[in-house]
Parts: C-alpha cells; structure tokens; sequence
C-alpha cells in the first residue's frame, strides 16, 4: 500500500461510526474486525508455516468461554477476564503444538480437527461449568473508568484498537527472524533444518501466538454478543476463517483483513439483495469464482497488477 | 575439529546401506566420498547431519558425539549440508533464501520483536549486507531479487551453496554440487570449494564427476557396497586396484 492509502485507510477507520450512523451497518463492521483477529490468527499458521488448523474454532471458543466464565462465575473485571482468555487459547495452542510437533499437513489438520470437536463436547456437557448448550448468558460489556463500552461505537474502538494490535504482532513477527523460520518451514523443512532453524520450536512459537489471538477474537465476540453457548465451537467459524484467509491472500499481513471485511459483508449485503434460498447458492458462486480467477487471494493479485502497471 | 565416523552401520529393513564405515575428515582439508550408486554416500550424509538415525557407530565432530541431535543442533555446532537434489526455499527471493541460512547469526527473540527493540533493525541491516556479501561470493548478484524456483538449476545450485554458507558452517558436507552442471559452471563450483577451504572451512563431498574429485580433494574415501575399501589423496587412489576393480570396473577388468 502506497502512503496516502494508509493514511486515508487509517482516518476512514478512525472517522467510521460518525458518518456510519446505521447501527447494523456498524454491527456488520465490528463483526468484520473480530474476523479480521481471528483471520490474523488463523493466517500465521496457514499462511506462513504452511500448516492448516481446521480446529481454529476451538481457540475461538475456549478465548469466549474464558471470559464469559471468569467475568459471570468469578466476578473478575472484564480486563483481566479478556488477558486470561487469551493465555488459556494460548497455552491450548502450545498443547496442539506439542501435540502435532511431528505430524505436518493432513496429519496435523486431523490433530487440530480432534482438538477442536474434544472441546466442543465438553463444553456441551460439563453442565455444571459450561450451563451446555443452554449457553452462558448475560456477559458483561467492558467498561473503561466510568464509561461502559455497552455502545455499538464504543465497542467499534475496542475491536479496532484489537485489530490493529494483533495485526502489529503478526507484521513484527513475520518481518524478523522469526517470520523468516516460519517461512522456511512452509517452503522446505529439511532445508530449514539443516541451517539450524529449530523447526518444531517455531511450530510450536506460531501455534501460541496463533491461539492466542483466536482467544483475543474470542473474548470480544463474548463481550460484544453478550452471550457464549457451545455454538462458538462450530465448524463454520473456522471454515469461514479460512475462507476469509485463502481469499484475502494467506501469507500477506493485509490479506486476512481485507478477506474478513469481504466476507463479513457479503452474506449481509447478500440477505438484502435476495431471499435466504439464493443466499448460500450466491454466496458459494461468487467464492467458487473468486478463486478461480484468484487463486493466490485478493491481495496479492492487486500487487501483481500494481507491480505489472509500474514495468 | 576433526569428524570422526566410527564403525558407522545403517540397516533399511534387512538392506544393509552402510555395514560399518570408518573415517576421518581432518580440519582445513577437502575430502571427498566416491563409490558407485547404492554405495551408500548419502546415507553416510544423513547419519552424519542427523537425518537419519544409524543402526550402530559412532558420530564425533570436534570430540563430542553427534548422536541423536537434531539436524538444527548439528547445524548448531558448525556442521552444515548441503542436498543431493536440488533444494532451495521456492517462492522466496534468493535474498530471503540466504536471509533464513544466516538464521543462526541472528539473535533476535519474541519478547524483542514484539516490542520492536531498535537494535533489532540494525541486527536486520547487518544481516542483509552479510546476506548481500554471500550472494556475490556464489556469483548471483544480478539475480538478488528472483524468485529462487524460477532460477536456472545450475544457479539454484549456487543459491543452496550460499544458503549454507550462510550458516557458518566450520564443516560443510556438499552432497553431489557438480551433479547436473555445464563444464564452466562444474569449473566454478571448484574454485568456490577452494575458496571456501580458504576460509578455514573444512569439507566433505560426495562427488561421481572425478576430475572434480581428483582436482580439489587432499583425501579420498571410496565406498563399495557400504564398506570403504580405500582411503588416501587422489593419487593414491586412481592407482589403488582395488578401486579400480570396484569402482572404474570394466576398465580394470580388462587389462
């Protein structure tokens, strides 16, 4: 991005809920940017190790869980409720990493996967902690000193300010030494080991962080919605991650952010152009055609064109 | 900082590849590994760099064994290979290729680079010319930038040789660098070997092209059939019989 697009980027999302007064275009939106951390998340695995988590759900839903638990049964503030959401998917993340330290592709997918349904039974199940699937209701909303962020436009900061941290950790990483580990496990381990690039360290290193910011998404989704119920945990979270990833550009830090505005978006704007039977069937063409024409994603396509127009 | 292979033995299933292997490679020489395919080359490589676990034998570099490492901890300890085919980071730059070979020169750590410490930019930057100055070493400057799969092999080749040498190795193990080279690039790679002994870099390769082999070794090893059945300098050897026999076969059988 040039840097009059990133200033403008920058004051279009800083100005968003003065000129965006309709309250369900602003829901849409800070739907979007909790898409857009777990995409985030979702893509330092998928995009740079090169390793799909088809249980990113789970990290998802354990970062709501925490929350919900900790601020309803322990009366913790909401603050220290939304740190601790975000260790716990992390520490889940390490123990997925321990786990699948020496399983790659479909092995590791298999792993994430089992993770991911393990979870979501429990949480169904352990009446006594979860409630099942009657869910947890009444999550309280975060308050900053006197104000409570109840309001959809306070809200919209919070996730913002959550988008751009996560999207600061993953770009420092990816732009270091570390990055460049992750990179060499995705395009050839051997390689990277013989170089001495500790492999399953780094494996280990994405999926922490990686969970960790699914917990973050996780947390706000629970303040935001008010409401956690064992429905965090289903596949068609992780699967619309992915989407929002694949089609946005994995490894590119601005892909997953510009597939999750798209993606959030879509299924909404499609609802007011047609009835729900057209809906999915619009919605499964228009991707089909996305990536036919774009198979490496939105973000890169434009670079190359951009990079195409400046030879 | 000797290598020291003692007794070296790996067994596939009921085939033994190595059926033990003794040698030494001593520090500032070039030695190479010669014998015909299925002798058992590779296999020694990847006991040696920690790709594959020996059946028996003992692996020491600099007296302390090599046993069990992980190839990443080998690489640690200064002993760095290279592949027989062709391997390379693919969609990556050649400049991020021999970026992630200097991985171990780097010291950055998650807490510094989330926290974006400022030596950490100057680390970078050291980093880059260092990557910049191997990059001109193998010849590649005018290619800094290409995406390394989209190379020609000889100079994908040359990538991989920059990559190691990125990694400070004191051994370097060259696995088969001439294979698939014109004559000129075959020349090149040679003196690129020589100069990099010249840096106090000891090496070991496996080589089936024998000019190249006789041109540059101080010592030759000569496996048959997993066993060494000759080591000495390349004069010695091309003279050996029982190599001739072995390994130059018909020729030595009819005279």
């Amino acid at each position: 991005m040039t840097r009059a697009a990133r200033v403008l980027g920058a004051l279009l999302a800083l100005t968003l809920p003065f000129w965006l007064q309709n309250p369900y275009y602003l829901h849409v939106v800070i739907m979007a940017g909790i898409f857009g951390v777990l995409s985030l998340s979702l893509n330092l695995l998928l995009g740079y190790t090169g390793q799909l988590s088809l249980g990113h759900a789970a990290f998802f839903g354990i970062g709501a869980y925490t929350s919900a638990l900790l601020t309803l049964g322990l009366a913790w503030p909401v603050w220290p409720a939304m740190l601790a959401a975000v260790a716990l998917a992390a520490l889940a993340g390490w123990v997925i990493g321990r786990l699948a330290l020496k399983l790659r592709g479909a092995y590791f997918v298999l792993v994430t996967i089992s993770f991911a349904g393990v979870v979501s039974l429990v949480s169904v199940n352990w009446m006594e902690l979860t409630n099942g699937p009657l869910g947890l209701p009444g999550v309280p909303a975060p308050e900053l000193g006197p104000w409570s962020l109840r309001t959809k436009t306070a809200y919209y900061y919070l996730v913002l300010a959550a988008v751009a941290l996560s999207y600061l950790v993953c770009a420092r990483l990816v732009r270091s030494r570390i990055g460049r580990a992750f990179l060499a496990l995705r395009e050839n381990e051997p390689l990277a080991e013989s170089v001495g690039v500790d492999v399953t360290h780094y494996l280990v290193l994405a999926a922490v962080v990686s969970a960790g910011l699914a917990g973050l998404g996780g947390s706000l989704y629970a303040h935001y919605t008010r409401f956690v119920s064992p429905e965090v945990f289903l596949f068609t979270y992780t699967v619309t991650m992915v989407i929002m990833v694949v089609a946005g550009g994995k490894g590119t830090l601005a892909g997953p952010l510009v597939g999750a505005l798209l993606f959030t978006a879509l299924p909404e704007a499609l609802r007011l152009a047609t009835s729900w039977q057209w809906q999915m069937l619009a919605y499964g063409v228009l991707l089909l055609l996305l990536v036919y024409f774009l198979p490496r994603g939105i973000v890169p396509a434009l670079r190359e064109l951009r990079g195409r127009r400046a030879s | 900082m000797t290598l020291a292979v003692r007794d070296l033995a790996v067994q596939f299933g009921g085939v033994a590849a190595l059926g033990g292997v003794s040698f030494e490679v001593r520090p500032g020489t070039i030695t190479s590994v010669i014998g015909p395919n299925g002798s058992g080359k590779t296999t020694a490589f990847n006991a040696i760099t920690g790709y594959l676990r020996p059946t028996r034998g003992a692996i020491t570099y600099d007296g302390a064994s090599l046993a069990g490492l992980r190839p990443s901890a080998i690489a640690r300890r200064g002993v760095v290979r290279t592949f027989q085919k062709t391997s390379v980071f693919p969609t990556l730059s050649v400049a991020d290729n021999v970026m992630i070979g200097l991985h171990l020169s780097g010291t950055a750590g998650v807490v510094g680079v989330l926290l974006g410490r400022r030596r950490l930019g100057e680390e970078e930057r050291r980093l880059a010319a260092e990557a910049d100055a191997l990059i001109e070493l193998v010849g590649l400057g005018h290619r800094r930038g290409d995406v390394a799969s989209g190379l020609p092999y000889g100079e994908q080749r040359l990538v991989e040789l920059a990559v190691a040498l990125a990694a400070r190795p004191r051994l370097l193990l060259l696995d088969e660098p001439g294979a698939g080279m014109t004559g000129a690039e075959k020349a090149r790679v040679s003196g690129l070997i020589r100069t990099i002994r010249g840096q106090g870099i000891t090496v070991l390769l496996v080589e089936h092209d024998m000019r190249m082999v006789m041109g540059i070794s101080d010592t030759v090893v000569v496996l048959h059939h997993g066993r060494v059945i000759a080591e000495g300098p390349p004069a010695a050897i091309q003279a050996h019989p029982e190599v001739i026999r072995a390994y130059l076969g018909a020729t030595g059988e009819r005279d």
